[in-house]
């Protein structure tokens, strides 16, 4: 069995911490800007 | 002591930490006071606690809770220049904590206003308390951002600020959302809206400050050499926060920052009524308010494309642009309305947003390329004074050209002209202000000795 070094397991343990944290503040911030985005198109219609 | 863990010592990144964890730290805090920019969703219910269905004699009147949105930003720019050193020394987890503490107990103490019907509170909590968490939240991320990305500092503070103009997106539909959970048919829901909206920002910020952490003294990027030949305005030296008060630099950015946020702080507020006003039959009350949500989208963007493009040209080089662009597009406007033409009045004032954005986002990086990194937190801090005064100036500017015109007999869709030709001449004032910075002088440079001592402390030696 090859075992990571402990690069490898910072280097992936920093990804799962990259994508939740970046998750946590993107998926409001796109929810905000989409609401922004249909309010504008229903206005123009 | 049981609060040692905000500390900065504290929050020195372990091996292997990765600097992109910083960007999401700090829009967890800008997300949330960004929320200032959609305050005003909370106006009308507020008007009509008492009637209900109208305002009744007793219920609060819309130029009374406007005090409550001025308030916390001049209560911004105070704490943000008053507490800029204490955030420099106690590190950004300490901030970003204090800065949610102020921010929700800001919204619980107007919770506690509404429900005892009692502006003087909401005053206090919402705009005094609150904007201290404004300011403290604003300016906590700055410097740690810039520590961490010394290759691309203005793509790193953009990212943040974009937060601030990006924060009123996401509470805009949220707070219309539990307003209507909470409203029935003889209550308005307010005051519990303020409560969760107070409880889900104070956990967001928190996580926020559980985030971050300050670099390793003298880490750099993997990879990352610093430029043999410095740039002959990007200093390698630092400027200690109350020195740079005492250079040219200062006042001038000062001023750059001022005269940019004026002109687009102005017709920031009006964007709705000037567009009605001077496109009438064609731009309704409707669209008017979809073409400031397209606008505020563009002033969120601009912040991150404008700062990013800052490391490329060079920050002197983007406020020329935003100044000699700007200046141009303001003065196209009111031919945009002579011809009739709402798509290059769109055009013209989807740029215009996306700089005033920019200006902002990209200030930071300026002030450390004039300052270096060691005090750049707390002299932002100070230049913030310059927002609040923007934030009186613009909008009061306008309101008055706007209203001289219109009792002089101008026709309303012609009121706005005089103010166009205004801003675009304030923008050429602060162009000069822009071709007016130089490297700040040496003699304002921190010496090795006080470089050295400032290291753990705030005060270099000798102060």
């Amino acid at each position: 069995m090859i075992m990571p070094t402990n690069g490898e397991a910072a280097m992936g343990n920093n990804g799962l911490k990259l994508i939740l944290a970046w998750g946590f503040v993107g998926v409001p911030l796109v929810w905000g800007v989409a609401q922004t985005l249909l309010n504008a198109i229903k206005a123009f219609h | 002591m049981a609060l040692s863990f905000l500390h900065r010592d504290r929050t020195v990144a372990p091996p292997g930490y990765s600097r992109w964890l910083i960007p999401p730290a700090a829009l967890c805090v800008h997300l949330c006071i960004g929320q200032a920019y959609a305050f005003s969703v909370f106006n009308l219910p507020m008007t009509k606690l008492i009637g209900i269905t109208q305002s009744a004699p007793d219920d609060w009147k819309l130029t009374e809770l406007g005090w409550i949105f001025s308030l916390a930003i001049f209560f911004l720019g105070a704490s943000a220049a008053l507490l800029g050193r204490w955030v420099e020394e106690g590190g950004p987890r300490q901030a970003m904590f204090t800065a949610a503490l102020c921010w929700a107990g800001g919204f619980f103490l107007a919770a506690i206003g509404v429900y005892l019907h009692s502006l003087w509170i909401i005053y206090l909590g919402y705009g005094v308390v609150g904007g201290f968490g404004l300011g403290i939240g604003y300016i906590s991320p700055v410097s740690t951002l810039i520590r961490w990305f010394p290759d691309r500092p203005g793509m790193a503070t953009g990212m943040a600020i974009m937060g601030f103009g990006g924060g009123a997106f996401i509470a805009s539909p949220l707070s219309v959302w539990l307003i209507g959970k909470f409203s029935t048919p003889t209550h308005e829901g307010v005051a519990e809206t303020f409560i969760v909206m107070g409880a889900i920002y104070f956990c967001f910020m928190m996580v926020g400050a559980a985030i971050v952490r300050v670099p390793p003294p003298d880490w750099v990027p993997e990879g990352y050499v610093a430029p043999a030949e410095p740039k002959r305005l990007v200093t390698t030296q630092n400027v200690f926060v109350y020195q740079a008060l005492r250079t040219p630099q200062f006042w001038l950015i000062w001023w750059v920052l001022c005269l940019n946020v004026t002109a687009g702080i102005g017709v920031l507020g009006q964007a709705s009524a000037m567009s009605q006003e001077m496109f009438k039959g064609q731009i309704t009350a409707v669209a008017a308010s979809g073409l400031v949500g397209l606008f505020s989208l563009f002033n969120m963007g601009g912040r991150f494309v404008w700062s990013s493009t800052s490391d490329y040209i060079g920050r002197k080089n983007t406020y020329f642009v935003f100044f000699a662009l700007g200046t141009v597009l303001y003065a196209i406007i009111p031919h945009s309305g002579a011809v009739g033409s709402v798509s290059l009045f769109v055009l013209c004032y989807a740029v215009i947003f996306s700089m005033y954005g920019g200006g902002f986002a990209t200030v930071p990086a300026y002030l450390r390329d004039m300052f270096g990194t060691r005090y750049v937190g707390a002299i932002h801090g100070l230049l913030l004074t310059a927002w609040s005064m923007a934030g009186i100036f613009g909008p009061v500017l306008v309101n008055y050209i706007r209203e001289y015109n219109v009792t002089h007999g101008v026709a309303a869709a012609q009121a706005y002209n005089a103010t166009m030709y205004v801003m675009a001449g304030l923008l050429i004032v602060g162009f000069i202000c822009n071709a007016l910075i130089k490297p700040v002088h040496e003699r304002h440079h921190l010496t090795d000795a006080e470089a050295a001592s400032a290291r753990g402390s705030m005060t270099p030696a000798g102060e």
